[in-house]
C-alpha cells in the first residue's frame, strides 16, 4: 500500500500518527498518509522566506515554462506518489476510489489542471493586466506609460486547506508559483492525491522542492496552515465562511449557491434554455460552486421545473468506472442521509414542491456509502425556504419571483448567468455586488473564463500595490530595460 | 494482545498489588460507609444502593455493584455533603471543575492534592527536576486543584513556584465564539507572563505546562532568539488528551533540546497518573498507570462499562478513587485508550493512546490551554 508522507519543504517526513485512505464502496485502505501536528506547521512556517527566494532565484517567465513540463507530466507522466508510483489511470482510479466521483470526472479535472498549468502565461497576463511579470520579481519596474509601479509581496507563502470533495478546486492554486510565492497546501483527508501528484510534477519539471509543504492532518493542522500563512485560503461550509468573514489574510470559498435568472424579455422562450438548466445543474455531479442550485424566473415556473425533472429526475447511479456515470458517492457515513432529511424537512412547507417525486426515490443507501440522485423542487416564492439551498449534487430549486424584486432576493451568488436582453436589467445586474461573476447571456454557470478573476483577483491577495519612487538615473536604467 | 507474556516477577508483584487493592477497598468502603467518619452524601446512599457496602464489598471486583458515578452529583451546594465526618473541623479546600457556563461541579479536599502530587514527586528524576530549584506553573490559574497541587509539588521539593494568570473558561468561550484573534491575543497574553518571569532572575528550572502552551513558549522564546532550555528549564512535566506519540516525539526533536519531559494524565477526580517512561525505540509510545490504591484506571467495553477489555484492546477508561478524603466507585471519564498490561514499575494496568472518547469527540472541547 502507498504511503504518502508529509512534506516539510519537500523533505519527506513519516509521522507516527497515520490516517488511512478507503475505498467508499469497500472500506478497503487504499494509502496511508502521514498526519502532522499544528507545531510541525508552525515550525516550517520560520522558513517560508526560503521558499519565496528559490523561486526568485528562478524568476516568472521560466517558472511558467517548468509549469507547462509540469503539466504534460500531471496529464502523462508515471510520476512518484509517496513511497511507490502512479500513472495517470492510477491517479484517477484513486481519486475516484476515495472521493466517490466517477473516474471519468477525475479524468476531466486532470484534464482541467493541465490546461491552467499549458496557459499559464495567458492566465497571469489577463490576471496582472498585462503587468511584465519582471515587476512581480524585482518588487517593482516601469509600465509602458513610463509610471513606475511596485507590487509588494503579502506573504512568502500561501496556505490552503483544501477540500474532500471537489478536485476541480486545485486549479485555483496552481497560478501562485510562478508569481514566486511557495505553497502550503493541507489537503482534505480523502483527496491527498492531487497535492501530491501536483509537487511529483513540479518537482520532475524543476521547481524547487523547498517551495512546496504538504501537511496532511485533523482541523489543528488547518487551523495551524491559517494561523501561519499571512495568506490562506479555505474551503468549506457556510460556518467557515462566516469565521472567517472579514480577515483580510484569509480567502474563503464556501458554496456558491449559483443561479440562472430568466428576464421577463426571455421567459416564455424557457424551453430553448433547458439543456443549460441542466448542463449548469448536472455537471459534474453537482459538486461545485459554480453548479446551479437556483433557476429564477417571473412566470412558467412549475413547466421549467417539470421539465428539468423529466431530464434529471431518471438519472440512475452507475458504477464509478462506467463512462456514463454522471453522479458521485457521498462517502462520509450519514451525510447523504442527513441531507435527505434536511430537503424532506424543507419539502413540508406551503409552496414547495417535490417535482422529481414520481422519478423514484432519490437516497440510494449502500453499505459503506450512499447516493443522491438529481433533485429538482419547485418553490412557488422566495419566502419559501427551500429556494435559497445548495447541496453538493445536483440540486436545484426553481422559484417564481418577480423580476424586479430578483436581484435583491438572491442572495449571495456566486455565478448569475441572467438570461436578458434588458439593458435596464443588466445595468442593474452589473450594479449588484451580490453577485461575484456575471454572465450576461445564456452561458452555463459552469462555463468558466480561465482568464477572468474567480472570487477575487489572486494576484491583488497575494500582492499589494504601493508607491515606490527611485532617482533620476534609476529610472533611466529602468527605461532602458536594466 | 488478549494475554501477554508477563514475566513471573511482574505477574507476582501485580498479584501483590491486587491484594494490596483488595485490602485498601475494604478500609475505604468503612471509612465512607460508616456514621462517625463517612460524608452526608454516601451515608445517604448506603439505603438507596441496593445492598450494604459495609457486608457486601469485600475486595476491588464488588465496587461493581455501585451504579456508575455521575460526576453531576458534584454540581451545587451543599458542599459539605462531600466532607467526610472525620474531617469535619479540618481545614477544607474546594477545586472545580467546568463551570464556562452553568455550575461547576466541585470537589472538596484536605490533603489529597498533597499526597498525590508527593507521590508524584518520587517519580521525578533529580537530575532533571533538581530539589530546590524553582517552578513555573503554566497553567490553569483560579479554583483550579492543578494549580495548588504544582505549587506544593514545587515546595515538597524544596522550591517556590511562580504562577500565571490564566482562565480556562473564558479560553473555552473564545473558542465556541471562534474569536480565533481573542484566543491568539489571550495565548500571547500568557506567554508574555511566562517569558517575564523566565528572564526575571528567579532561577527557573522546572515547569508544568500544556501541549499547546509549551508549543506557544517555544515559538515565542525562539522569537527573541532564545529557546527552552536556553531560558534554563532543564524538566517539564505536562498533561493533557492531546499528549499522542507524534506529539511527543515532535516536542523531543524540535522543541526540547534534551529538557526532560514527562507526560501526565489526570483530573481533579482522581488525581495524577504517571506515564511509563516514553522512548523514541518504543515509538514514543504513552502509557499511564494510576497511584494505586489511591486510585486505578480501567480500560472497559464501550457497551459495557462494567466488563474490562483484554490487553491491547481498546475500551473507555473507567476512574475509581479510593482515598480517605473522596470516593468514586467507577467514573467514566469523556476518554478512550488500550489496556496496557502491567510492569515492573507498576505492576498493575495501565491505559495507552488515551484521546477523547470518540462518540463525544466532536462535542468536546480539549486541550483548551
Amino acid at each position: 500500500m502507498l504511503h504518502l508522507p508529509a512534506l516539510r519543504w519537500g523533505k519527506p517526513y513519516e509521522s507516527l500518527e497515520i490516517d488511512e485512505v478507503l475505498h467508499f464502496r469497500s472500506g478497503e485502505p487504499i494509502a496511508k498518509v502521514s498526519q502532522a501536528v499544528g507545531g510541525i506547521v508552525g515550525r516550517d512556517m520560520r522558513h517560508a522566506h526560503k521558499a519565496r527566494a528559490a523561486l526568485r532565484d528562478i524568476g516568472c517567465t521560466e517558472l511558467i515554462e517548468r509549469l507547462k513540463t509540469a503539466g504534460e507530466a500531471y496529464l502523462n507522466g508515471n510520476l512518484p506518489m509517496g513511497d511507490g508510483s502512479q500513472t495517470p489511470d492510477e491517479f484517477a482510479r484513486a481519486q475516484s476510489a476515495s472521493t466517490g466521483l466517477p473516474e471519468h470526472m477525475c479524468r476531466a479535472n486532470m484534464q482541467k489542471n493541465y490546461f491552467v498549468l499549458s496557459n499559464m502565461d495567458r492566465m497571469l497576463d489577463a490576471l496582472t493586466r498585462g503587468l511584465d511579470l519582471e515587476v512581480l520579481s524585482r518588487g517593482y519596474g516601469l509600465e509602458d506609460r513610463g509610471v513606475v509601479v511596485s507590487y509588494q509581496a503579502q506573504a512568502p507563502a500561501l496556505g490552503l486547506v483544501l477540500p474532500s470533495n471537489s478536485p476541480g478546486v486545485h486549479t485555483l492554486w496552481l497560478p501562485v508559483i510562478p508569481m514566486q510565492i511557495g505553497l502550503v497546501l493541507k489537503p482534505g483527508p480523502q483527496e491527498p492525491w492531487t497535492p501530491y501528484r501536483m509537487a511529483a510534477a513540479f518537482a520532475e519539471a524543476g521547481i524547487p522542492r523547498e517551495a512546496i509543504a504538504i501537511y496532511p492532518g485533523g482541523p489543528e493542522v488547518g487551523a495551524a496552515v491559517l494561523s501561519h500563512c499571512q495568506r490562506s485560503k479555505i474551503f468549506g461550509g457556510l460556518p467557515t465562511v462566516e469565521r472567517y468573514k472579514g480577515d483580510p489574510g484569509v480567502q474563503v470559498h464556501g458554496p456558491g449557491f449559483s443561479k440562472i435568472l430568466l428576464g421577463d424579455d426571455c421567459v416564455d422562450d424557457w424551453e430553448q434554455y433547458i439543456d443549460l438548466m441542466v448542463q449548469s445543474v448536472y455537471a459534474n455531479s453537482g459538486r461545485g460552486c459554480i453548479n446551479c442550485s437556483g433557476v429564477w424566473a417571473s412566470r412558467h415556473t412549475e413547466e421549467i421545473a417539470q421539465a428539468l425533472a423529466e431530464r434529471l429526475g431518471p438519472i440512475e447511479v452507475k458504477e464509478p468506472d462506467d463512462p456514463e456515470a454522471g453522479l458521485a458517492a457521498f462517502t462520509v457515513p450519514g451525510v447523504a442521509q442527513a441531507v435527505w432529511q434536511m430537503i424532506e424537512a424543507d419539502l413540508e412547507a406551503d409552496g414547495a414542491t417535490h417535482s422529481t417525486a414520481g422519478y423514484g426515490d432519490r437516497l440510494v443507501e449502500m453499505e459503506r456509502c450512499a447516493y443522491l440522485r438529481p433533485t429538482v423542487v419547485h418553490a412557488a416564492s422566495p419566502e419559501v425556504a427551500i429556494s435559497q439551498k445548495e447541496y453538493m449534487f445536483p440540486f436545484v430549486s426553481v422559484v417564481r419571483c418577480p423580476q424586479e424584486k430578483m436581484i435583491e432576493a438572491i442572495g449571495p451568488t456566486l455565478v448569475c448567468s441572467a438570461i436578458t436582453a434588458d439593458e435596464a436589467w443588466q445595468d442593474a445586474l452589473v450594479d449588484a455586488t451580490n453577485i461575484d461573476r456575471l454572465n450576461l447571456g445564456p452561458i452555463p454557470t459552469i462555463k468558466l473564463d480561465w482568464l477572468q478573476p474567480h472570487e477575487g483577483n489572486i494576484v491583488e491577495f497575494l500582492y499589494r500595490a504601493r508607491a515606490l519612487q527611485v532617482p533620476e538615473d534609476k529610472l533611466e536604467q529602468l527605461r532602458a530595460g536594466k | 494482545m488478549s494475554a501477554p507474556d508477563i514475566p513471573a516477577d511482574v505477574q507476582a508483584a501485580a498479584d501483590a498489588a491486587r491484594e494490596r487493592l483488595d485490602a485498601h477497598t475494604l478500609e475505604i468502603i468503612h471509612w465512607h460507609f460508616s456514621e462517625a467518619t463517612g460524608c452526608p452524601f454516601w451515608l445517604e446512599r448506603r439505603s438507596e444502593l441496593g445492598f450494604d457496602p459495609l457486608k457486601d464489598v469485600k475486595c476491588f471486583d464488588d465496587l461493581k455493584k455501585f451504579p456508575l458515578f455521575e460526576d453531576d452529583w458534584l454540581r451545587g451546594g451543599p458542599v459539605r455533603r462531600w466532607v467526610p465526618q472525620a474531617y469535619a473541623d479540618k481545614p477544607i479546600y474546594v477545586f472545580e471543575t467546568g463551570g464556562t457556563t452553568g455550575v461547576p461541579k466541585s470537589r472538596v479536599a484536605i490533603n489529597d492534592f498533597r499526597t498525590d502530587y508527593e507521590i508524584f514527586s518520587d517519580t521525578l528524576p533529580d537530575e532533571f527536576f533538581p530539589k530546590g530549584a524553582n517552578w513555573l506553573m503554566l497553567g490553569p490559574s483560579g479554583p483550579r486543584r492543578l494549580r495548588l497541587a504544582v505549587e506544593h509539588l514545587a515546595q515538597y521539593r524544596g522550591g517556590i513556584c511562580f504562577c500565571i494568570d490564566l482562565d480556562p473558561r473564558w479560553v473555552i468561550k473564545l473558542i465556541k465564539k471562534g474569536w480565533t484573534e481573542h484566543l491568539e491575543a489571550y495565548k500571547e497574553h500568557c506567554i508574555d507572563q511566562a517569558i517575564t518571569i523566565l528572564g526575571a532572575g528567579h532561577d527557573i528550572k522546572c515547569m508544568f505546562t500544556t501541549p499547546k502552551l509549551l508549543e506557544s513558549l517555544a515559538e515565542a522564546l525562539e522569537a527573541k532568539g532564545s529557546s527552552i532550555a536556553e531560558s534554563g528549564i532543564t524538566g517539564i512535566f505536562s498533561g493533557g488528551t492531546e499528549f499522542t506519540p507524534q506529539w511527543t516525539r515532535f516536542a523531543t526533536e524540535e522543541l526540547l533540546d534534551g529538557v526532560y519531559m514527562t507526560p501526565t494524565y489526570g483530573n481533579t477526580l482522581m488525581g495524577l497518573a504517571c506515564s511509563k517512561p516514553v522512548t523514541a525505540n518504543e515509538g514514543y509510545k504513552i502509557s499511564y498507570y494510576a497511584p494505586q490504591p489511591r486510585a486505578v484506571t480501567e480500560v472497559v467495553s464501550f457497551d459495557d462499562p462494567r466488563v474490562t477489555v483484554g490487553y491491547g484492546e481498546t475500551g473507555r477508561v473507567k476512574l475509581t478513587t479510593l482515598t480517605n478524603e473522596f470516593f468514586v466507585p467507577g467514573f467514566l471519564e469523556r476518554d478512550e485508550g488500550e489496556r496496557e498490561p502491567p510492569f515492573a514499575k507498576y505492576p498493575w494496568d495501565g491505559v495507552s493512546g488515551v484521546r477523547p472518547f470518540h462518540e463525544l469527540a466532536t462535542a468536546t472541547t480539549v486541550g483548551v490551554y
